[in-house]
């Protein structure tokens, strides 16, 4: 390897790698150093402030730019002479479709998500070309090698699903800081600022047994949360306080049955909490009436007006109130424009100001610890730590696996695991590839089962809670034996498009050809030359709990064909994946498995392929990195929170 | 209240945000205090100083008066391309202007002069000290050197030669806490290094029979450069007969069978010579990197002593190479 022959083979190569970030920048400097000369680079990305702690191809001048763009920039001062073509745009473009890829000898990731791992790893399938997969969380990091007919592909093992929480622990019975935080930012924030138009998943309105049962939200008239004629934004502000933190409690506390076995929360009235107020309280006609349009500055900060300048310091409970008030008022004040259509970014102060400062004041609520700014920046926005040196190794490894494909010794690939804690003396441990998963979905083609209340669900719960959200469907065709159930383009004529949205709403089992057990779903996307039949079975309940999406994708099709059998437990991931939501990953905190218990994903009988050569103990081994190899595969833009739209009416308890 | 002082700065709360949530403000403050020289600039030391500055270390100086050629800058980044025209800068200076760039908030700088005629107190403005690709003869001294220091100067040696790179570690003594895997709660422990030499001189036959090989070959390579007055790297296919001597003669000595160190990989090692390969440098810089940092920051436990890789078989082997008598960590 790296012999002047192995120099001349690969100069001619030409090379696709997908994002340009921390991985990226690491990968496209050794790759040109290493010799290649011809690159397509794509990433959708701009550079930010955070990124130059490890993106050293970028500088503080470039924030804002294209990373594409500013990354060959940087490259080409050092090697001018290589083809380097820079793409910003989203990898799941059309324009990047099958004949795009085969134009590529390797496609080499460098990604921060699931969702466009799992496109990639279909183009690269369809396209027939190798892919060399990657990720780093923090010290930990992997690279993977993927040939099409030889290896698993990277969707032959099951990844996690995205953590998801049911509609009530966030709405009524949070017991750790992270439901506060979804709530602050879905609820709270959405509410104040948003975009009142989009209904939130979780203004959910449930009926049982004739009695109505409301979610605090849901108690609130809209018309609360706007400002009132002649009040000032400190009285609302003020207003708004006494109603989230005290009333709405006073209101959840009525429903005796919630809290026997459950700490019942404090309700929080803002005279108790800061009772010499008085003098803050700002005059109406200040501000409503003759509002001077004070310089609208972005970079404004609650924080700051109140002094307060750690954020790693956790705020006592009449600090969060301040920030609580104050950046209800700033908002009004300086962000006026922003009123309406806010939409959270971790990058936001002021909404990250807002969005801790009201999550802390509802965990103190319910007796949850309080966290810093610092802390719960990191858990709204999803932040994954990193740094240089993870990537710098990664991107190392990745080149050498890439070396090892063009240049015929694809049997040398590896699958190598940097690890922080050695592991039998190694760092850097390599593991030879699995063979294909024979009942991967993905690469296999096979077929699947779709356990759903066919009564109740609808076409359109199917797409976003099914093929979208667990098999990473991008642009679904759906079919009916011969009929076209639902398809989507920008060529569709009106009346065809009319006509699928109409059924969309509609129950399965209300379909013209009614979709019950029995009937088998195709379902196609083009552009990831991805097809899989989805054999539906009618079940009646789901558990709120541990299925909240009142579906299930499963690969057990013994059930369907011999529908008395009792249904087999869907498969859930590992007791050993306990690991995976470790206080490391997005700083979740210690995630306790018999409480918000993530979604059901489908799980594929992982069947080790019969001809593996194992090296000794390497099952234990597999075992333990593989939760290490899934945690680097999470990350940042995949939602943090999944919450449902249709809540499931009959209960096991309730049963009508 | 912690004061204001204290407090990282806006600019480098912003910029190390994804890093401080690793490792923590208070080593990132720890971090920022750190006096590093690097001796000797290779493609892995290129690769380790972009690392450590990204990081916030507080100074960086630089030692390599050789001129830039084409041949230095083949697997270091650093160089822009323009440079190569023979301006007449040394390595040291055209590194360091670009390493600047990478991270305003670190002092980098240039030291002119060999290493071997800088004074006792000359390690006095250092915490660590790297050494990149010199004679074995070298590399004790300045190891040496740095531990006669009143205050501890850790040492640091690294090379890559083509699939090939390895680390050594000498921190001395050293404090510093760690989470053990699966523990919740961060533990002080204090861990002690030989020093080079001492490690140089445990016998091969004490050494069990998985130990890398590298570790034997590299010192037979070692040897015979410096026996040979060989610039280290200035190998080629032709020495490997000379090389097979050697190697019967240290394995004579040392009480070992020659088969402790393969035909195969004395000959790769002769054949690629000094050159480095960019995506091993990489790894190799990675590594080493991440090692400077948790020395500096006392956060972590450091690898212990020596750190071997081969693109061949893709490991990452650490191994501990300690006189009998010294109480293993």
């Amino acid at each position: 390897m790296g012999s002047e022959e192995d120099r001349i083979a690969i100069e001619k190569e030409k090379v696709l790698m997908v994002g340009a970030g921390g991985i990226g920048c690491e990968l496209l400097k050794t790759l040109v150093l290493t010799g290649f000369k011809h690159i397509h680079l794509i990433d959708m990305d701009t550079i930010e402030v955070s990124n130059l702690n490890r993106q050293f191809l970028f500088r503080k001048s470039h924030v804002g730019q294209s990373k594409a763009k500013v990354a060959r920039e940087a490259v080409l001062k050092f090697r001018p002479g290589v083809d380097i073509v820079a793409h910003h745009g989203n990898v799941k473009n059309t324009e990047f479709d099958i004949d795009f890829f085969k134009q590529f000898s390797v496609v080499l990731n460098g990604l921060d998500n699931l969702e466009a791992r799992r496109h990639v790893n279909r183009l690269c399938l369809a396209a027939g070309v190798p892919l060399v997969e990657s990720g780093t969380t923090g010290y930990l990091g992997q690279v993977t090698v993927h040939i099409k007919g030889k290896t698993e592909c990277y969707e032959c093992q099951p990844k996690p699903a995205p953590k998801s929480y049911p509609v009530c622990t966030i709405t009524s019975t949070p017991s750790k800081l992270i439901h506060c935080i979804v709530w602050a930012k879905e609820l709270a924030l959405a509410k104040l600022f948003g975009d009142k138009s989009q209904v939130s998943d979780l203004d959910v309105r449930t009926s049982v047994e004739g009695k109505s049962i409301t979610s605090e939200v849901e108690n609130d008239d809209v018309k609360f949360f706007e400002l009132r004629s002649g009040e000032s934004f400190r009285q609302f502000a003020a207003r708004v306080f006494d109603r989230i933190f005290g009333y709405n409690i006073e209101i959840a506390l009525q429903n005796e049955e919630t809290w026997k076995a459950r700490r019942q929360p404090d309700p929080l009235y803002l005279d108790k909490i800061l009772p010499n107020q008085q003098e803050e309280e700002g005059s109406a006609a200040e501000e409503n009436g003759n509002v001077v349009e004070i310089e609208q500055h972005p970079s404004v900060s609650a924080m700051a007006t109140l002094g307060l300048k750690n954020p790693q310091k956790i705020w006592d409970v009449q600090e969060n109130a301040r920030v609580f008030l104050e950046s209800i008022q700033l908002f009004f004040k300086r962000r006026s424009k922003d009123i309406g259509k806010l939409v959270f970014d971790k990058d936001d102060q002021l909404a990250v100001e807002f969005v801790t400062a009201a999550a802390n004041l509802r965990a103190h609520s319910f007796g949850i610890p309080m966290q810093s700014l610092f802390e719960a920046k990191g858990m709204a926005g999803n932040i994954i730590h990193a740094i240089a040196t993870t990537n710098a190794c990664i991107a190392g490894l990745i080149v050498l696996e890439a070396l090892k494909l063009l240049t015929n010794q694809t049997e040398q690939c590896r699958m190598t695991y940097c690890v922080e804690h050695p592991t039998r003396k190694m760092l850097l441990v390599p593991v030879e590839p699995a063979e294909p998963n024979s009942h991967c979905y993905v690469c296999s083609e096979t077929p699947l089962v779709l356990e759903v209340n066919t009564v109740t669900a609808t076409m359109r719960d199917v797409i976003e809670k099914v093929l979208k959200r667990k098999l990473g469907v991008d642009s679904p065709v759906i079919m009916q034996g011969s009929s076209l159930l639902y398809e989507t383009g920008d060529d569709l004529e009106d009346d065809m498009a009319a006509h699928y949205a109409s059924l969309l709403n509609k129950s399965l089992a209300s379909y013209p050809t009614p979709i019950t057990t029995g009937v088998v779903l195709t379902v196609e996307d083009y552009h990831q030359d991805f097809r899989c039949s989805l054999h539906v079975k009618h079940r009646e309940t789901f558990d709120e709990e541990t299925e909240p999406d009142g579906i299930l994708v499963t690969g057990d099709i013994a059930s369907v064909i011999n529908a008395e059998q009792p249904t087999l437990q869907p498969k859930t991931p590992a007791a050993d994946d306990e690991d995976l939501f470790n206080k490391e990953e997005n700083g979740h905190g210690d995630d306790k498995k018999d409480d918000d218990d993530d979604l059901v994903m489908f799980t594929p009988e992982t069947t080790a392929g019969t001809k593996r050569k194992l090296e000794e103990d390497e099952n234990l081994l597999k075992e333990k990195l593989k939760n290490h190899h899934l945690l680097a595969d999470f990350g940042r833009r995949s939602m943090s929170v999944v919450v449902f739209t249709s809540w499931p009416v009959h209960r096991e308890k309730d049963r009508l | 209240m912690e004061s204001v002082s204290e407090l990282l700065t806006e600019q480098e709360a912003a910029i190390y945000d994804r890093q401080i949530r690793i490792w923590g403000a208070d080593a990132q403050r720890k971090l920022s205090k750190a006096r590093i020289l690097v001796v000797g600039i290779t493609g892995v030391v290129a690769e380790t100083c972009k690392n450590i500055v990204l990081a916030g270390i507080g100074s960086l100086v630089l030692m390599d008066d050789s001129p830039m050629t084409f041949e230095a800058s083949a697997a270091n980044f650093l160089v822009p391309f323009d440079e190569l025209e023979g301006q007449g800068n040394s390595i040291a200076t055209v590194c360091a202007s670009s390493l600047r760039d990478f991270n305003p908030m670190v002092q980098v700088s240039v030291e002119e002069g060999g290493i071997s005629s800088k004074p006792d107190e000359f390690y006095d403005r250092f915490d660590a000290v790297i050494m990149g690709r010199s004679s074995l003869t070298l590399r004790t001294q300045v190891n040496e050197a740095c531990r006669k220091r009143p205050h501890r100067v850790a040492f640091y040696s690294v090379d890559c030669r083509g699939t090939c790179g390895s680390l050594f570690v000498d921190l001395q003594r050293h404090s510093f806490t760690s989470k053990k895997a699966g523990d919740d709660k961060a533990a002080q422990q204090d861990i002690s290094f030989p020093s080079l030499q001492e490690a140089l001189n445990v016998p091969w036959s004490s050494f069990n029979k998985r130990t890398s090989k590298l570790l034997f070959a590299l010192r037979i390579i070692d040897q015979f450069e410096v026996d040979v007055g060989r610039r280290p790297g200035q190998l080629s296919s032709q020495d490997l007969p000379d090389l097979i001597s050697y190697r019967g003669k240290m394995c004579a000595i040392q009480k070992v069978p020659e088969s402790f160190v393969p035909d195969n990989l004395l000959q790769k090692l002769a054949s690629v010579g000094g050159t480095e390969l960019p995506p091993v440098c990489a790894i190799i810089g990675g590594i080493l990197g991440q090692e400077l940092i948790k020395a500096m920051s006392c956060k972590g436990e450091p690898l212990k002593n020596f750190f071997f890789f081969d693109a061949s078989d893709g490991k990452g082997i650490i191994e501990c190479v300690v006189p009998s008598q010294m109480n293993d960590h």
